[in-house]
């Protein structure tokens, strides 16, 4: 017998279940507990970047909005640049921006938002520049481990089809369920994307 | 100074930071100990399961990074369910400790990382809008909290045993005592959202949800053993539950600076 390696395993995952929002919404939930609350604004007034809205649904694999999912974002600066020691690329640290917020759909419209800035474009490990996404996570009942994705702009075009990972996507025709699509309402800016967990346009989902 | 000028030399060894094997990205994640995401017997799974492969990829900074929280973001009684929500006295229930260490699958402690709980109350109801079982609410119990690790990986908090509840799967469909947890690691590849459970419990077995799980060791880890030496004599139980996240190639001081 060779030395054991004795590495622990990984917790198995369990579904967030329907009761989610208690725990990390809890205003959701319809009560009010802690002082300081997670929300699904990522901006404060000194944050630097340009401000958009990420607005989305998430469909089941009948072509049912869930209402009773939860996400959570993290994404860098407008820089480039995570908030996260690790992190070591040049762009500077915008001490106003964590990069990373948690939404739950809307009970009635099933809508999800955010508010936050556009990322920078970051340098992967070769050296190469990608287009610029936000990395999301997605839990709910039903939902047995949590499912990552990601979400790039749509006026990125050139960008897009440069990008290491877009290009990885097989077939090609899937890469648009990555994209949201920018739009502006009252001034603002809006990009809006559509998750499908399954069906002909399911969403690509990551193992990271 | 006569600086040495080796000819042929592995040109890591001309870099500032010492040659390292790793790369911070985590060890891969090892699905086969993991519901899948088409569990039929737990019906919701089945229109919310993705059925494409997922789409395999090295971790960048993206992955090997993740939000980080400090005291700041918490107030002085997250972790203490009991009187967290108290309004005329305490909770009804068995009043528990909870208690344990998140580890990375080296074995080493995950420090100053957010740890989230939520459970129902000691009747198994749930404060939230969609529920709505029978059993009642209980005035003094909101049925969440938050704790940080410290520096070895350590968390606790304290609350009331959640009781089990009748749910919408098979006609007679029953969850175990559980509570649920969220944690986040310092990488966000790492984030995981799963349930503990209690030693004992004789609803585990039958579970539509626990039995998605094919591996026996990993259901195995869910359910917290009985810690009677950490329990306050006259007071309270406890529990231990300790919480494997990946495992990493590195701690960040060690990356090369183009290295992630």
């Amino acid at each position: 017998m060779p030395q054991p390696l004795n590495y622990l395993k990984e917790t198995a995952s369990q579904t967030a279940g329907p009761y989610v929002h208690i725990g990390l919404i809890p205003a959701m939930a319809g009560f009010d507990i802690f002082e300081k609350n997670f929300s699904n604004v990522l901006v404060t007034p000194n944050t630097q970047g340009e401000r958009i809205t990420l607005e989305g649904k998430v469909f089941d694999g009948s072509g049912s909005l869930l209402r009773d999912v939860l996400l959570e974002i993290w994404q860098a600066n407008a820089a480039g640049r995570y908030n996260h020691p690790a992190d070591r690329s040049v762009g500077a640290l915008d001490e106003d921006f964590r990069g990373w917020g948690r939404a739950g759909s809307d009970f009635e419209s099933g809508l999800v938002t955010f508010e936050t800035i556009k990322p920078g474009a970051i340098i992967d490990k070769a050296g190469r520049k990608c287009a610029p996404y936000v990395n999301i996570w997605i839990v709910a009942r039903g939902i047995n481990i949590g499912l990552n994705t990601r979400l790039y702009f749509s006026d990125e075009e050139a960008a897009n089809a440069a990008d290491p990972v877009l290009n990885l996507v097989e077939p090609p025709l899937r890469r648009k369920t990555l994209i949201a699509t920018r739009g502006e309402r009252a001034g603002k800016v809006v990009y809006s994307f559509t998750i499908n967990l399954q069906g002909p346009d399911e969403t690509v989902f990551f193992d990271v | 100074m006569n600086a040495q000028a080796p000819a042929l030399r592995d040109p890591r060894l001309n870099s500032p930071e010492p040659f390292t094997p790793r790369d911070g990205g985590f060890f891969q994640r090892d699905r086969t100990i993991h519901p899948p995401a088409y569990a039929p017997g737990y019906k919701s799974s089945v229109l919310r399961s993705p059925r494409q492969a997922l789409l395999s990829i090295e971790n960048s900074v993206s992955e090997i990074t993740g939000p980080v929280f400090g005291h700041n973001d918490l107030g002085p009684l997250d972790n203490d369910l009991i009187r967290n929500y108290a309004k005329d006295g305490d909770p009804v229930g068995e009043r528990i400790i909870v208690h344990g260490r998140v580890l990375d699958e080296t074995g080493r402690g995950v420090p100053n990382t957010l740890v989230e709980f939520w459970q129902a109350n000691a009747g198994g109801r749930y404060r939230h809008r969609k529920d709505t079982y029978l059993a009642p609410i209980d005035p003094n119990f909101g049925g969440c909290g938050r704790a940080l690790t410290d520096d070895t990986g350590y968390y606790y908090f304290r609350t009331v045993k959640p009781g089990p509840y009748p749910w919408r799967n098979f006609v007679n469909s029953w969850r175990p005592a559980h509570i649920h947890f969220s944690v986040f690691g310092s990488g966000f590849a790492q984030r995981l959202i799963t349930q503990m459970y209690f030693e004992g419990d004789p609803l585990i077995p039958v579970c539509p949800i626990l039995t998605t799980i094919p591996d026996k060791d990993a259901l195995d880890c869910l359910v917290a053993p009985l810690d009677l030496n950490a329990s306050t004599p006259f007071d309270s139980l406890a529990y231990r539950f300790d919480i494997v996240l990946r495992g990493q190639r590195s701690t960040y001081f060690e990356n090369r600076p183009e290295g992630n």
